[in-house]
């Protein structure tokens, strides 16, 4: 009789990394459906093509590197880069920019730094600030104006069209300038009631956008709620976007107001989908802290004093580079020691 | 009563599915006696007993067969009478499924037991005779790494014991050996933790057990009533009951890493212990056997049993009613940090406590490992707050240094990380392979620093030698050069004393030259009284030394000899050997400078006189 050689334990109740990924993709679909409700279909169009774009690029790329390809696709990571993508880019965006954003965040953020687990960036926002740099001007005026579902303008037939044309003037009469962006370039020559009016608003804080935000800010919860994601990276995100704004733009005619920071852009879609991406952001719970902190400080910088008006991409990349310095000295401290052992080995052993 | 006592909580733990509930419905009952038993001479931490018994001897039930002369360790004995069939290698528990040295025993049915001396009264004795019997008793650990309980028993003088634990937490899920032992003999736990709380004389003595087990502590708790004894009741969670994380949560101090719970002045004994404590005092009766949960969905008749130690395995199993074609695997020990069986063919030993039969769809294979995506879950569970995500990364790539400075070594293996991990990494078998390497690289590393520190220290020596003999040359040469000075000066001196003496003479008064007559006279007889004591003492004195001398060149020889033997069989002791050979021929070298000064003596002693 041969018995079973196994190393302990020989118990296991791991949640794999397969459904954590799918609860993610779960997570996120209230978001998308006000999405869909508040801007039509474009964004809907764009996660199915970008999920697309990223399985089939994660099969070539695992094939190339002669991996287990089935194997790999059902960990869902790459469909999950996809829905980022999908959910970030803007509505209207050429079918290539998509794209490009997606087989460059899978090939090169992801599978030439040695595939999942292995990638210091998170390959979504590699993937967004390499389109939104390179192709400036589709990533900003492919944004749809709120209520287009409502008012029957695009349909789906129009949405896909003008996506897979590529014909920027086929959208011009569909798109209309994100909150962030009204706000930021206004506000230079307005007053704070003179820019409100527009109808990028609305009534709230910000046209359809508070409703999204607020879908995935639910979906966040919901995340922590099942244990997926921790509190920690989100509410240092946030908390530390509000404390930049109280601390510096309690001037309203000068810059955004903290509502608008909150509830328009990609504000909950970055800290609770994107900053929390655990492959590359900081480990230990005091330096989640710290990363997600350093994001929301970044974001609010580069919202208020860059040229971007959004900011969640360039935060996020930026902040994964400070995550191997951020975990040598957020160590926790071991049970039986008297204080962690932090830095480097060989330096200041305790 | 629990509710007043204080928890604490450690980080960590998980919630693995219990299967308690299998092993518990039946008492506890006697596995009976196998047609043979197998007893490893190592079921202990330290050193291997010895048998002393030969093939072919009849011994009796309780009888000590094998002891441990030096080192750390506990004497075995004869679970029931029986005749000694073999001496030899067999299969021992053990995770890498090694032979041992066992004693084999072919019982022959009688259960004839061996004399046996009680010390009921053992509170009018000297702690360290009842320690002895302890040890006598063969009385080792039985929850964990089976340490020798006299040795931990008497923790130095630095180290007072205020705290006694009695770990009853039992967190594995299926064991349930302490939990039954509570409920059915709860009179030998306590008293057998009266007699360690008698030895320590701890301030405060608790039985933690896990909330999951409520008979058990309601038992004790009657069992305890009117004593000090605390009973705690704490939360269930995984692993509770190890050591480490049972002192935090029933004192909440930690034990310092790389130290033992006595340095916080804190002591954990096994239930299984205590009772084998109060039967080896209360009746005489040495650690012959121990309870054993049999348990796993592949067995009819799961359940705990008394069994005599070297009972093998496959016995046991055909006791319990194992289905040959349900089960998957063995595992001897808890599903969390017990190792599998290759064999069924091994002994029950005093540190098992439980074996699982389990069926592939209880103890399922892990789905195949996939990349790690840092998702922090191992963190979130290490009951030690290790990084067990950052020790993984570090024990893949071979990086050992930055493993252990990420405290490898406080790792306890309990699989909490491995059990969640959503990638299904088996992180503990790699830091296993890590801390074996890095022990590999330890050992060799201090091999090689001794073999340097040796060569160095020799070249140093060597060169110090050399030295000191050129010293020691210079100064003889010296020494010499200024005797030969002084003695030229003291021969002119006393030349121009003797012309001083004249002249004084012939200055001086008749009367006084009767007196320097007088006393010149009276001179010469105490020198002539002098001369006849020295001259014939010296003759032997030389001799005496010449004696010393041959002695001290004969040994050297020796020496020198057995040296040049050590050198060439590259003994351990041709350091010392060296250093005595150095010795022996400084010692050579001063009587033949006594000899010499010996001999020189006579003529000294006639030019003394005659300056006289």
């Amino acid at each position: 009789m041969a018995f079973v050689q196994q190393s302990s334990p020989h118990a296991h109740n791991a949640r794999p990394t397969s459904k954590v990924m799918l609860w993610v993709i779960l997570a996120a679909l209230p978001g998308l459906l006000a999405q869909t409700l508040f801007f039509g279909w474009g964004n809907l169009i764009n996660v199915v093509w970008c999920i697309a774009i990223a399985l089939a690029s994660e099969a070539t790329i695992l094939k190339l590197r002669s991996k287990p390809i089935g194997f790999i696709l059902k960990d869902n990571t790459a469909a999950v880069t996809g829905l980022l993508l999908g959910l970030s880019l803007p509505q209207f965006a050429p079918w290539w920019v998509s794209a490009v954003a997606v087989i460059s965040a899978i090939v090169i953020a992801k599978q030439l730094y040695g595939g999942l687990g292995s990638n210091p960036f998170n390959p979504a926002m590699v993937g967004y600030a390499l389109v939104l740099i390179s192709f400036p001007v589709a990533m900003t005026t492919n944004w749809a104006e709120p209520g287009l579902l409502w008012n029957d303008a695009a349909g789906f037939g129009d949405t896909l069209a003008a996506i897979v044309s590529g014909q920027q003037t086929a959208v011009d009469g569909w798109t209309m300038a994100t909150p962030l962006d009204e706000y930021k370039h206004k506000i230079v020559t307005h007053t704070s009631a003179e820019v409100l009016v527009h109808p990028t608003f609305g009534d709230g804080v910000a046209r359809g956008w508070e409703w999204v935000n607020a879908a995935f800010l639910a979906g966040g919860l919901v995340l922590i709620g099942l244990k997926i994601i921790t509190w920690h990276i989100p509410a240092a995100l946030l908390g530390a976007l509000v404390v930049m704004s109280l601390a510096f733009g309690s001037n309203a005619d000068q810059f955004a107001p903290l509502s608008l920071h909150l509830l328009a852009g990609g504000t909950m879609l970055g800290a609770f989908f994107i900053a929390t991406d655990p492959v590359s952001a900081a480990t230990s719970h005091q330096g989640k802290l710290i990363y997600g902190a350093g994001i929301g400080v970044l974001i609010y910088l580069i919202r208020s004093w860059g040229n971007y008006p959004d900011a969640v991409a360039f935060s996020v990349l930026l902040m994964n580079f400070a995550v191997p310095f951020i975990d040598h000295y957020t160590t926790p401290r071991t049970y039986g020691h008297h204080k962690a052992r932090r830095g480097l080995p060989g330096r200041g052993r305790s | 009563m629990p509710s007043t006592i204080k928890l604490w909580d450690f980080s960590g733990g998980v919630h693995p599915a219990e299967r308690k509930k299998l092993s518990t419905t039946r008492a506890i009952q006697h596995a009976g006696v196998p047609g043979q038993l197998v007893l490893p001479l190592q079921q202990h931490i330290g050193e291997p007993a010895e048998p002393i018994v030969a093939v072919g001897d009849r011994v009796l039930k309780g009888q000590k067969i094998a002891d441990v002369s030096h080192g750390m360790g506990v004497p075995v004995h004869a679970p029931t009478s029986g005749v000694i069939e073999n001496i030899g290698d067999r299969p021992v528990p053990h995770p890498s499924g090694m032979t041992d040295k066992c004693i084999v025993l072919k019982p022959d049915g009688k259960e004839e037991w061996c004399e046996r001396y009680p010390l009921s009264d053992y509170r009018k004795l000297d702690r360290d005779q009842v320690l002895d019997a302890i040890h006598s008793a063969g009385i080792s650990g039985m929850g964990g790494a089976g340490f020798p309980t006299d040795i931990k028993l008497k923790p130095s003088r630095d180290r007072k014991v205020d705290t006694l634990i009695l770990n009853g937490a039992e967190c594995e899920p299926y064991i349930t050996a302490d939990d039954m032992t509570m409920r059915e003999r709860a009179h030998e736990v306590i008293a057998g933790l009266k007699i360690m709380a008698w030895i320590l004389r701890p301030e405060r003595c608790v039985i933690g057990i896990e909330d999951n087990k409520p008979e058990a502590a309601a038992v004790l708790h009657e069992a305890t009533r009117g004593t000090k004894i605390e009973i705690a009741v704490i939360p269930t969670k995984y692993p509770s009951g190890g050591e480490k994380q049972l002192i935090q949560i029933l004192t909440g101090m930690e034990v310092p890493s790389g130290g033992i719970p006595a340095d916080i002045g804190v002591m954990c004994q096994n239930i299984g212990t205590a009772v084998a404590v109060s039967r080896a005092i209360f009746e005489g009766t040495p650690l012959i056997e121990r309870i054993v949960t049999l348990t796993g969905e592949a067995l009819k008749k799961p359940g705990n049993f008394d069994v005599l130690l070297g009972t093998p395995v496959d016995y046991l199993l055909e006791h319990a009613g194992l289905q040959n074609d349900r089960v998957s695997r063995l595992v001897l020990g808890g599903p969390m940090m017990g190792y599998t069986l290759a064999t069924t063919a091994v002994p029950i030993i005093k540190t098992s406590n439980c074996i699982i039969a389990a069926t592939s769809s209880e103890l399922p294979a892990p789905p195949p490992e996939q990349a790690c995506i840092r998702c922090g879950q191992c963190a979130e569970v290490c009951p030690m707050e290790l990084l067990p995500q950052q020790l993984f990364w570090h024990a893949k790539a071979a990086e050992f240094e930055k493993a252990e400075h990420l405290n490898l070594f406080d790792c306890i293996e309990c699989g909490a990380c491995s059990y969640v991990c959503p990638s299904s990494i088996p992180l503990v078998q790699y830091y296993r392979y890590a801390k074996g390497e890095i022990r590999v690289q330890r050992a060799e590393q201090l091999k090689a620093d001794r073999a340097r520190e040796r060569f160095e220290a020799r070249q140093e020596r060597l060169e110090r030698e050399q030295l000191d003999k050129e010293l020691r040359r210079k100064e003889r040469a010296k020494a010499a050069a200024e005797a030969q000075a002084k003695k030229k000066a003291e021969a002119e001196q006393a030349a121009a004393n003797g012309k001083a003496v004249d002249e004084r003479a012939a200055g001086s008064a008749l009367v006084e030259q009767a007196l320097a007559r007088k006393k010149a006279s009276s001179e010469a007889a105490k020198a002539q009284a002098t001369m006849p004591s020295t001259t014939p003492l010296e003759k032997p004195d030389t001799e005496a030394l010449e004696k010393q001398l041959a002695q001290a060149q004969s040994k050297l020889e020796t020496m020198q000899a057995m040296l040049e033997e050590a050198k060439a069989q590259q003994a351990d002791n041709v350091e010392k050997l060296e250093r005595a050979v150095t010795k022996n021929h400084d010692r050579v070298k001063r009587a033949e400078e006594a000899l010499a000064d010996a001999r020189k003596v006579p003529t000294t002693q006639s030019e003394s006189q005659s300056i006289e």
